[in-house]
């Protein structure tokens, strides 16, 4: 097997499989991790036990955020990320619109660390044989201010937090927040801290900021998650694969620092979900977003679902010679509005996927913008809580106020419909057909017949679809009141 | 239904995983599985689902997994059926998956 020289990784060649066991793993020592962010040692009070202002638990953009919120309005606080570096166990469907970044770091598109800025936009519509492209392009996007980047998290997310160091806030990587500490008598719901993994890790704070990602235990341990029910979440899998700059350039038809971001419907087969693919500088990435349950039921795997759309005719040509770089995964929560957990609670907020603000909704899937928005909320919230001397739930409601008046739940508010919409099987078997046979029959010649009129085409393929006239109105008409 | 994978180990599939890099921790599995919910189990959504191919069913009913490659997505938990039949929690700090293109 070969091994990968640029990350040195650990574990190679054939995999090794173990018998399950019903007890308890052993509790390994406490690792010394190499990569410790020397400088991100907590304040350890003369009674011995380690306090500050704000403890914020991830440091992926709803972390970094509220941590350099919180750090601004001079407070202390420890950013705790469990990888090695922010951005470590991070992946994403590739696109960061960095408006929001506009007040929060102001110059940012001096100096984010990205791929290329999207100036191409394209949605496709895939059959087995077929495809029917959107294709929007603008100069505009491509130069000052802009509108989104591709970027690898390993990258941005670093850099986004380096934003809060410098404020002040203290970064200690290589730490795993594994479990919330809570107050004593009176005081047994109040969040009063966490418990990590280093040795002596326990972590006392005035407020928790729990931007532990889409699997937030903090919010569930805090009981503000309702039972995580699979069917709102999906997975996503995504390749890397590198290509010589130029040859990208002509094969998506683009120079310099522009790039193109490609969103697919009908990619998945039988399991609901979408595809993607985008370009890095001397990368392209190739990826799908499938529904877990349908995906657990229905027994075809991830990357065959992806090997698929790799080969299919109107994609292979974009990413043909490209040499893996990297396979990842990442659980995504996709149904926004309707799933978020309880955003407060006793000395906690939840922030970013972890309180399921990444908006899946077909037309603008985002992410990262608004767990910055989310998570610089959370930050001020915090900030102004601990100014009162009041970080009980009620101090920290502003919050959720905060969050109404942005862009964050009022996004999420009215798309709520949008994520069901979109996973349903019309839009995800049928209309794709549906759309594919009317354009190839409006662009077949038949002679010597002479044109057939477009209505008579449209008819005639939504009979053939077996989609309801009744349906395909229902779904006009959700559309035109999620998305008009 | 495509038929049950095999414990033969997948060339390409291997070699895919072989760009993304794991730091093992040795003295730990974050993934634990009940074997015995397992063996009562019909569905078995987490042997097709699991982006990583971490979980193998095997002839006598049972499932043999590795933790050693695992993405940390959460995929397995959340499609398991057969309640607190995987326990799965984040690995030691600074082990696990390393992301630096993704």
């Amino acid at each position: 097997m070969r091994g990968c020289g640029r990350c040195g990784a650990v574990r190679r060649g054939s995999r090794r499989y173990s018998a399950p066991v019903a007890s308890e793993p052993p509790d390994g020592p406490a690792p010394n991790p190499s990569d410790a962010e020397p400088a991100g040692g907590p304040v350890v009070g003369p009674d011995g036990v380690t306090r500050v202002d704000a403890v914020v638990v991830g440091a992926g953009p709803a972390g970094s955020a509220a941590a350099l919120q919180l750090a601004r309005a001079g407070r202390s606080v420890v950013l705790v990320e469990r990888g090695p570096f922010p951005g470590a166990k991070n992946m994403y469907g590739g696109v960061i619109y960095g408006r929001i970044l506009d007040s929060l770091v102001p110059g940012w598109t001096e100096e984010m660390p990205i791929q290329r800025w999207v100036t191409r936009r394209q949605t496709m519509m895939l059959t087995e044989s077929q495809a029917m492209t959107i294709d929007f392009r603008t100069e505009a996007w491509g130069e000052p201010p802009y509108n989104g980047a591709t970027a690898f998290r390993g990258d941005f997310d670093p850099w986004l937090a380096g934003k809060a160091t410098d404020a002040g806030a203290r970064l200690l990587c290589s730490t795993t927040a594994t479990g919330l500490i809570f107050g004593t008598g009176d005081a047994g719901r109040r969040v009063v801290g966490i418990r990590t993994d280093r040795p002596g890790g326990e972590l006392y704070a005035d407020v928790v900021i729990a931007a532990d990602g889409v699997n937030s235990f903090l919010a569930k341990e805090a009981g503000l998650y309702p039972t995580a029910d699979a069917a709102n979440y999906t997975v996503g899998v995504k390749e890397v694969l590198s290509l010589p700059r130029t040859v990208i350039e002509d094969r998506f038809g683009v120079r310099g620092r522009h790039g193109v971001d490609i969103e697919i419907i009908g990619a998945t087969g039988e399991v609901p979900g979408g595809g993607f693919v985008y370009t890095n500088l001397d990368s392209v990435a190739i990826g799908l977003v499938l529904s877990l349950p349908k995906l657990a039921a229905g027994g075809r795997r991830p990357e065959e679902l992806l090997a698929e759309l790799k080969a299919h005719p109107a994609i292979a040509p974009l990413i043909d010679g490209g040499e893996p770089q990297e396979y990842s995964a990442h659980v995504i929560p996709e149904a926004g509005f309707d799933m978020m957990p309880q955003l407060v609670g006793e000395g906690l907020l939840v922030s970013g996927d972890a309180a399921a603000m990444c908006l899946a909704a077909g037309l603008w899937l985002e992410g990262v913008n608004f767990a910055i928005g989310a998570g610089a909320a959370a930050g001020r919230a915090a900030a102004v809580a601990l100014d009162a001397g009041d970080t009980s739930a009620e101090g920290l409601s502003s919050y959720v106020d905060r969050l109404e008046r942005s862009f964050v739940l009022e996004d999420h508010r009215r798309l709520r419909q949008a994520p069901h919409l979109l996973m349903g099987e019309r839009i995800q078997q049928k209309y794709p057909q549906m759309v594919c046979n009317t354009v190839e029959r409006v662009f077949r010649v038949d002679n010597p017949l002479p044109k057939q009129r477009i209505h008579e085409i449209v008819l005639d393929e939504v009979r053939r679809s077996g989609v309801r006239a009744a349906d395909l109105v229902r779904d006009g008409w959700a559309a035109l009141r999620t998305f008009g | 239904m495509t038929p049950p994978p095999s414990i033969t180990p997948d060339i390409s599939f291997e070699s895919l995983m072989d760009h993304t890099e794991f730091r093992v921790d040795a003295d730990r599995a974050h993934i634990t599985v009940d074997e015995e919910k397992c063996r009562g189990c019909s569905v078995r959504g987490c042997v097709v689902a699991c982006p990583a191919r971490l979980f193998v069913p095997t002839s006598d009913g049972g499932i043999l997994f590795n933790y050693e490659q695992c993405f940390e997505c959460g995929t397995c938990y959340l499609v398991c059926n057969e309640e607190g039949a995987i326990t799965w929690t984040y690995p030691e700090g600074g082990h696990g998956v390393v992301f630096h293109r993704s």
